[in-house]
């Protein structure tokens, strides 16, 4: 565990990065530091691998200080990961990421194997080991720094805005990544970011911090969602917290209705059967249960459903996986006001009113937080 | 008579090819100047400019050597030396190696400031010493510039080692200076066109020199 106590950073000119910081930071779990610029974020991390020295207090690890190992034992014993990569333009990839393991004695060879082994776990082609960082691209570039970071096998990675100069689809991508490389190798991530979207995503607990270098709050992100220690917090966190906090509920609850589907070939009778009080509007499905569109059962004539006037069903969610977030948004993106739940192959599982994922929330209000978050991977 | 034909009588004379006044000698001596002159130059200019460099420090101090190693005249400090020491070699490599400091030394001193910082960042950051991040992460990519510098020293040493002939040394500037002497104009040109053409050399080498130490992943992404 990494135990950061009373830590201070001030500079010769009297500026104050870090102000009497206290953090413990728990082994095998993503902690993130978030705020607004100049609040000491990329200090505290700095401090960690003594890129910076703190003025006062000290910071253990496993219970030592870490000044009591030379500087350069403590660094190789920490993966660091920066924003751009900072990949060294004159090596190949398979060498970019070798260079811990040979700078800690390793063979040649040896290096080289465990560095393919790593391209292979952050979703690197084989073919690109050969090539030198000008030859690919921002998103693959970053994914080179976190295996780089990984090579030596350090039980602490510390990144520094790590996605922040990539575009958001690739983003996405790589902290999905982070998150499942984490979940096979179990690190002590310290994380920083000034993205509370990004916090929120990937933290198992986040730390805010505001201007001058001092902890606004230190929570997991459902918490910190459901109540912001203060103004600056509620602040940083945005005006759609609710929504966002939705993330955190699971969609597992939702009762799905199947009355109101029918298939694209029913028959008037079919039709006719389906057409109850529970809803106003029928889904119509292709022949394989994929979602088409919605349509008033008068509407409907058997034998020639004309797919194109049929109203918009939105973005499905995934039944049981998906959170209500996910849920509400698709019943927000209808007009029919009706959500459409689908199971992991896209098929129609069930249909579900905006009424009803209303009353989900105000149940899940009212259970508290108890249950694990899940991630919410349809709704950035 | 023109340019071409003196050239072409100065080569085409077998004497010129011969003994100790012959073109293997005068450009041996000539190679030999220039090779010494750099070499102490470089021993100079790249471990204070790799160093300066490193810690970004001493740039005022570099940048107003330069300007005053360049103000020296050369020929001035030539005779000056020759007036002071009496004849010998010494005199002719100190005004070579202030002619030829400058350039490397600032240059050097620029390679390795224009370096990226993130790398060299990511490198401490992974727990590589000063000596390691100066040798394997900065100067790996510094290196063109730094050859760039050592390239321009060369060519102003090949074309400027003529004036050792001035104090009774060899090199091809004896071609023109006994030339200019005996109104031998075929010599004076042969000797500039053999001084031009060293020069060509010293830009064809460096060019294989740059392909066989920089990295392809330098080279392409500068």
């Amino acid at each position: 565990m990494i135990r950061i106590d009373s830590v201070t950073k001030r500079y010769p000119d009297g500026t104050v990065a870090v102000d009497r910081l206290s953090l413990e930071i728990p082994d095998r779990s993503i902690t993130v530091l978030v705020g607004p610029s100049g609040c000491g974020k990329t200090t505290t991390l700095r401090m960690i691998n003594r890129m910076v020295e703190p003025s006062e207090g000290t910071i253990l690890i496993d219970g030592k200080d870490s000044r009591q190992q030379p500087v350069n034992t403590l660094r190789r014993s920490m993966g660091y990961v920066i924003q751009n990569a900072g990949l060294f333009q004159h090596r190949t990839i398979v060498d970019n990421i070798a260079t811990v393991p040979r700078m800690l004695g390793w063979g040649k060879e040896k290096a080289r194997a465990r560095a393919r082994e790593l391209m292979e776990r952050v979703g690197l082609d084989g073919s690109l080991a050969k090539r030198y960082p000008y030859q690919l691209s921002g998103g693959q570039q970053q994914r080179v720094g976190v295996a780089r970071a990984l090579a030596a096998d350090p039980p602490v990675l510390l990144m520094d805005e790590p996605f922040s100069a990539v575009d958001p689809v690739v983003r996405k991508g790589l902290q999905d990544e982070l998150l499942r490389i984490q979940d096979e190798l179990g690190k002590t991530i310290v994380f920083v970011t000034h993205d509370i979207d990004e916090a929120v995503k990937i933290g198992t607990m986040v730390a805010v911090m505001r201007t001058g270098g001092k902890l606004a709050q230190y929570a997991p992100p459902a918490e910190l969602l459901s109540s912001p220690a203060d103004a600056f917090v509620e602040d940083f966190l945005g005006t759609d917290r609710g929504i966002r906090r939705l993330s955190f509920f699971p969609s597992a609850g939702l009762r799905l209705l199947t009355g109101p589907v029918v298939a694209v070939d029913a028959t008037a009778e079919q039709i006719a059967a389906r057409e109850t009080a529970e809803a106003p509007y029928l889904l119509v499905t292709d022949v394989d249960g994929k979602p088409l569109g919605w349509s008033e059962p008068r509407q409907l004539t058997a034998g020639s459903v004309d797919i194109g006037q049929l109203l918009p069903y939105g973005r499905p969610f995934v039944a049981g996986t998906d959170s209500l977030r996910a849920a509400l948004d698709c019943a927000v993106l209808s007009p029919t006001g009706w959500a459409v739940g689908v199971d992991t192959e896209g098929r129609v599982a069930g249909v579900v009113s905006q009424q009803a994922i209303g009353e989900a929330i105000r149940g899940a209000h009212a259970q508290g937080l108890t249950d694990a978050p899940v991630p919410d991977s349809k709704v950035g | 008579m023109n340019i071409l034909n003196f050239i072409n009588a100065f080569f085409s004379d077998s004497a010129h090819w011969q003994g100790y006044d012959g073109i293997p000698t005068r450009l041996g001596e000539h190679v030999q100047y220039t090779l010494e002159a750099l070499a102490i130059a470089a021993a100079i200019g790249l471990p204070v400019g790799l160093v300066t460099g490193h810690y970004g420090r001493g740039g005022n101090a570099l940048a107003f050597i330069a300007v005053a190693g360049r103000a020296l005249p050369t020929f001035g400090l030539l005779v000056l030396m020759t007036l002071s020491l009496g004849f010998g070699l010494v005199n002719v490599m100190i005004p070579l190696v202030v002619l030829a400091v400058p350039p490397i030394l600032v240059t050097t001193y620029e390679a390795m400031r224009s370096v990226d910082p993130a790398p060299v960042d990511a490198a401490r950051g992974m727990g590589m010493h000063e000596v390691e991040v100066l040798f394997r992460v900065e100067l790996p990519v510094a290196l063109p510039l730094i050859l760039g510098g050592l390239r321009s020293a060369a060519i102003q040493i090949v074309s400027t080692a003529t004036i050792a002939a001035y104090v009774s040394l060899g090199g091809l500037g004896r071609y023109i200076v006994d030339g200019l002497y005996q109104r031998n104009y075929e010599k004076v040109v042969g000797g500039a066109a053999l001084v031009a053409l060293m020069a060509l050399g010293t830009l064809a080498l460096f060019w294989g020199i740059t392909r066989l130490t920089v990295s392809r992943g330098v080279l392409r992404s500068n």
